[in-house]
C-alpha cells in the first residue's frame, strides 16, 4: 500500500476490476521515459485544472470536457507515438494534444477565443487540432473519427508510409455503428490503426454498465473482429506505455489494428455543467485512492527518483501553465477576417460568382 | 469524337483521373469486383487492382470516413455512395465533419476528394432509392455540388472535381446512366462553378439540372413551335454557382423558369428565384415560376413517379400558360 498527498489510502490497482482479467504487458519502463510520463500528467493535470478556474472565471465559454483522472493513457502515448503518427481525439482532447507536443498557450488560447489559439479560436476546445505535431483533429460527434482515423492508416498503408493511426474514444462510443464499421473494416484491410477505449465508466451520464450487453464494453467486442482482447489499467502509465508500444509496434509492421480497452476514471464530470453527482460516493473516493499520478510519483520515488527532482517537473509546469494562461489572456480575440475565411482550402469562402 | 453512353462515360472519367495520378484511389460497395450496381464502374478494377479500387462492407461511414482520412494526410480519393438516399445513414461525415474541418481548423487541413453518388428518380424504385438530395448538400457551406447532364459533361466535370482541392459532391443522375452523348476523343476537363447555355431564346429563361436538362430542351423545342423561344440553361454546378450567366440570361429575357427533380421546399430553384428578385428585379415581366416535383416522398408505380416528376409537357403547359397570360 502507498499513501496519497491527501492521506487516503491507496489501492494496489484499479477499484472493482479483477487484476486477473488485465492485459500485463511484457518489458519494463527505464527512468527517464518514466520522468517523461510524469512530466506529461503532471503538465496534463496541472493544464485542466488551470481550464476549470478559468470556465469559473467565464473566460472559457461554450462547453469543454477535462481528462482530469485520466491522464496516463494520453501520456502514455504521447511517449510511445513517433513523430509521423496521428493522433485523432474527441472533444475530451486537451490532453490528447499536449501529448503531441502542441504548445500550451496554442490550446489555452483556443480555449479562450484568441488568435494565439492552435484554430485561430475557429475550433474551440472540442475541435483542437495541430498537424504540425500530428494531431490530426479533435471530434465532437461520437464515432466519426474511429472511421476517419482508419481512413488516415490506409494512407499511410498505401504509401508505404511507416506510420500509425491512433484513435481515442470513450466507453460510449462503443455502441454507436461507427465503432463497429471501423472496427471491421480497419480489420479487413489490416491497416496500421490502434483504437484506444477510454472507459471512465460514464457515457456522458449514464453508467456505461446499465446501457451496455457485455461487461467490457470494448475489450468483449474485439474477438467480434478477429482481434486480441486487451482490457488494461488506465491509471498505470507504465502499463499503458508497454501496451501502446506493443500495439504501436505491431500496426507499424504490418500486424494490423488494435483494439485497447483503458479502464480509467474521470474525476470531474463529464463536461463544465455536470458535477457528476449521479457517481456513489464509494466510488470516487476509491478511484481517487488510485490517482495516475499518486501511484507513478510513488512509483518513481520507490525506484529512487529524488523528490526534488519530481518537485522541480510540477514547478516546471505551473510556470508553464502561467505563461500559457498570461499569454492567452493578452492575445487578442479574432476579427472579421477570421470569421470568413478558410472554407475552401483556398483560404475564401465564396459560393457563387 | 465518339457516342458514350453517361454510365460509360463515369469509368471513362475515373479511368482519366486515375491514370494520371496514382493518388487518385477508389472505394464503395460492389464498385470493384461487380463493376457497379449501375454497371459505371465495370473494367476499374481489372485495370487499376484492388490496392486503388476497393469494394467496401456496406459501411457507408466507414466509406466516407476512409475517404475523409485519407484525403487529409495526402490521398485523393473517390468514393462512392451507391443510391444517394443512404446519404442519411453517413451524413455526419458530409455534414459535420467533410464540410466544417478545413474552417475548423482555421485551413490545417482540406479534403480534395470525390464523393459520387446515384441520385433522382424515374426508376420505379420508391421513395427511399429515387430522391435527388442535392439539396441536402447544398445547404451546407464547405461543399462543392456537382450534377452533370450528359456524357461529356460526366467526365469533363468529374475530372475538374477530382482535381479540385476541396471536397466536391458529384450527383449522378440514375435515370441518366442509359442516355447517350457526343463526346470528344482524348483528356477532357471542365470547370466547376460555370453554368452551360444550350439554347437561346428571347422570350424566357429555363434552368435545369441534371435529368431535368432534357426535358427543358424538349420542352424548349415544343414550345418555339408555339411562338415562344425559351433558352435553357444547364446549372451543372450548385456550388460554386454561376450567377452571372443565369442574370444575363434572364435579364435579356425578363422571365424565370426553374425546372428541379427535387421536392419543393428550399430546392435550389428557390436560391436561384431569391437571387434574380434581388439582383435583377428591374429586368423581370412577371414573376419567376418554380416547376418542381411536389413537396411530397417519390412514388414507386410509374404512373404516379411519372406526374410527380416534372415532365416536358408539365413544363410546356407551365410556361406557356405563364407566358400568355
Amino acid at each position: 500500500m502507498t499513501s496519497t498527498t491527501d492521506g487516503t489510502a491507496a489501492t494496489a490497482g484499479p477499484p472493482g476490476i479483477d487484476p486477473g482479467t488485465l492485459h500485463h504487458p511484457e518489458g519494463s519502463v527505464e527512468v527517464p521515459t518514466q520522468l517523461a510520463l510524469y512530466r506529461q500528467m503532471v503538465r496534463m493535470r496541472k493544464f485542466e485544472t488551470r481550464a476549470y478556474d478559468l470556465f469559473m472565471e467565464n473566460l472559457v465559454k461554450g462547453t469543454s470536457h477535462l481528462s482530469l483522472g485520466q491522464e496516463a493513457i494520453a501520456a502514455a502515448f504521447g511517449e510511445a507515438m513517433e513523430q509521423q503518427d496521428y493522433t485523432f481525439a474527441t472533444y475530451r482532447g486537451h490532453a490528447h494534444t499536449l501529448a503531441r507536443g502542441t504548445s500550451m498557450t496554442g490550446v489555452m488560447g483556443e480555449l479562450l477565443g484568441r488568435t494565439c489559439g492552435v484554430l485561430s479560436g475557429k475550433g474551440g476546445s472540442m475541435h483542437l487540432t495541430d498537424v504540425s505535431h500530428g494531431v490530426m483533429g479533435s471530434y465532437a460527434i461520437v464515432g466519426a473519427h474511429l472511421t476517419i482515423a482508419l481512413g488516415a492508416a490506409w494512407s499511410a498503408q498505401y504509401l508505404g508510409e511507416r506510420r500509425v493511426a491512433v484513435a481515442f474514444f470513450g466507453d460510449g462510443t462503443t455502441n454507436i455503428g461507427a465503432f463497429h464499421e471501423a472496427l471491421n473494416l480497419a480489420a479487413v484491410w489490416k491497416l496500421p490503426v490502434v483504437f484506444v477505449c477510454e472507459n471512465n465508466m460514464y457515457m456522458e451520464y449514464t453508467p456505461i454498465r446499465a446501457v451496455t450487453a457485455v461487461a467490457n464494453p470494448a475489450a468483449d467486442r474485439a474477438a467480434a473482429y478477429g482481434l486480441a482482447s486487451i482490457l488494461v489499467d488506465g491509471n498505470d502509465a507504465d502499463a499503458m506505455y508497454l501496451t501502446a508500444r506493443e500495439c504501436l509496434d505491431r500496426a507499424r509492421d504490418g500486424g494490423g489494428p488494435s483494439l485497447i480497452e483503458a479502464r480509467t476514471y474521470r474525476s470531474s464530470g463529464h463536461s463544465r455543467a455536470d458535477p457528476g453527482k449521479y457517481r456513489p460516493d464509494a466510488e470516487v473516493a476509491a478511484w481517487k485512492g488510485y490517482d495516475p499520478i499518486v501511484i507513478y510519483r510513488a512509483r518513481l520515488m520507490g525506484r529512487g527518483v529524488g523528490e526534488a527532482d519530481l518537485d522541480a517537473i510540477e514547478e516546471t509546469a505551473d510556470g508553464d501553465v502561467e505563461t500559457a494562461t498570461v499569454s492567452a489572456k493578452a492575445s487578442p480575440a479574432p476579427g472579421a477576417d477570421d470569421l470568413m475565411r478558410d472554407v475552401w482550402s483556398d483560404g475564401g469562402w465564396s459560393w457563387r460568382n | 469524337m465518339a457516342e458514350l453512353t453517361y454510365r460509360d462515360a463515369v469509368a471513362r472519367a475515373i479511368t482519366q483521373e486515375m491514370e494520371r495520378d496514382p493518388k487518385v484511389v477508389f472505394l464503395g460497395e460492389d464498385v470493384g469486383g461487380a463493376g457497379g450496381v449501375f454497371k459505371a464502374t465495370v473494367g476499374l478494377l481489372e485495370r487499376f487492382g484492388p490496392e486503388r479500387v476497393r469494394d467496401t462492407p456496406i459501411s457507408e461511414q466507414a466509406i466516407l470516413g476512409a475517404a475523409m482520412g485519407a484525403a487529409m494526410t495526402g490521398l485523393r480519393p473517390i468514393a462512392e455512395i451507391m443510391f444517394a438516399d443512404f446519404f442519411a445513414v453517413c451524413w455526419d461525415l458530409v455534414a459535420n465533419q467533410i464540410a466544417k474541418s478545413s474552417y475548423m481548423t482555421a485551413g490545417q487541413v482540406s479534403f480534395p476528394l470525390v464523393i459520387r453518388s446515384g441520385n433522382g428518380g424515374g426508376l420505379r424504385f420508391g421513395a427511399q432509392h429515387s430522391q435527388s438530395v442535392e439539396n441536402w448538400a447544398m445547404a451546407i457551406p464547405g461543399l462543392k455540388v456537382v450534377a452533370p447532364s450528359n456524357p461529356a459533361d460526366v467526365i469533363g466535370l468529374f475530372a475538374a472535381a477530382v482535381r479540385d482541392p476541396d471536397p466536391v459532391m458529384f450527383f449522378e443522375h440514375k435515370g441518366l446512366y442509359s442516355t447517350k452523348g457526343e463526346v470528344p476523343d482524348g483528356e477532357i476537363v471542365d470547370t466547376l462553378g460555370s453554368a452551360k447555355v444550350l439554347r437561346s431564346g428571347a422570350d424566357a429563361t429555363i434552368v435545369a439540372l441534371a435529368a431535368m436538362v432534357p426535358r427543358a430542351v424538349a420542352a424548349a423545342e415544343a414550345l418555339a413551335q408555339r411562338g415562344i423561344e425559351a433558352g435553357v440553361i444547364d446549372v451543372r454546378s450548385l456550388v460554386p454557382l454561376d450567377t452571372q450567366t443565369i442574370l444575363r440570361e434572364v435579364a435579356a429575357t425578363g422571365r424565370l423558369f426553374t425546372v428541379e427533380e427535387n421536392p419543393r421546399l428550399c430546392g435550389w430553384g428557390a436560391e436561384i428565384v431569391s437571387i434574380v428578385a434581388e439582383e435583377c428585379f428591374n429586368y423581370l415581366d412577371g414573376p419567376p415560376l418554380r416547376i418542381t416535383t411536389p413537396h411530397i416522398p417519390l412514388p414507386s408505380a410509374d404512373a404516379l413517379e411519372d406526374m410527380a416528376i416534372p415532365s416536358t409537357e408539365r413544363i410546356v403547359t407551365v410556361i406557356e400558360r405563364a407566358m400568355k397570360s
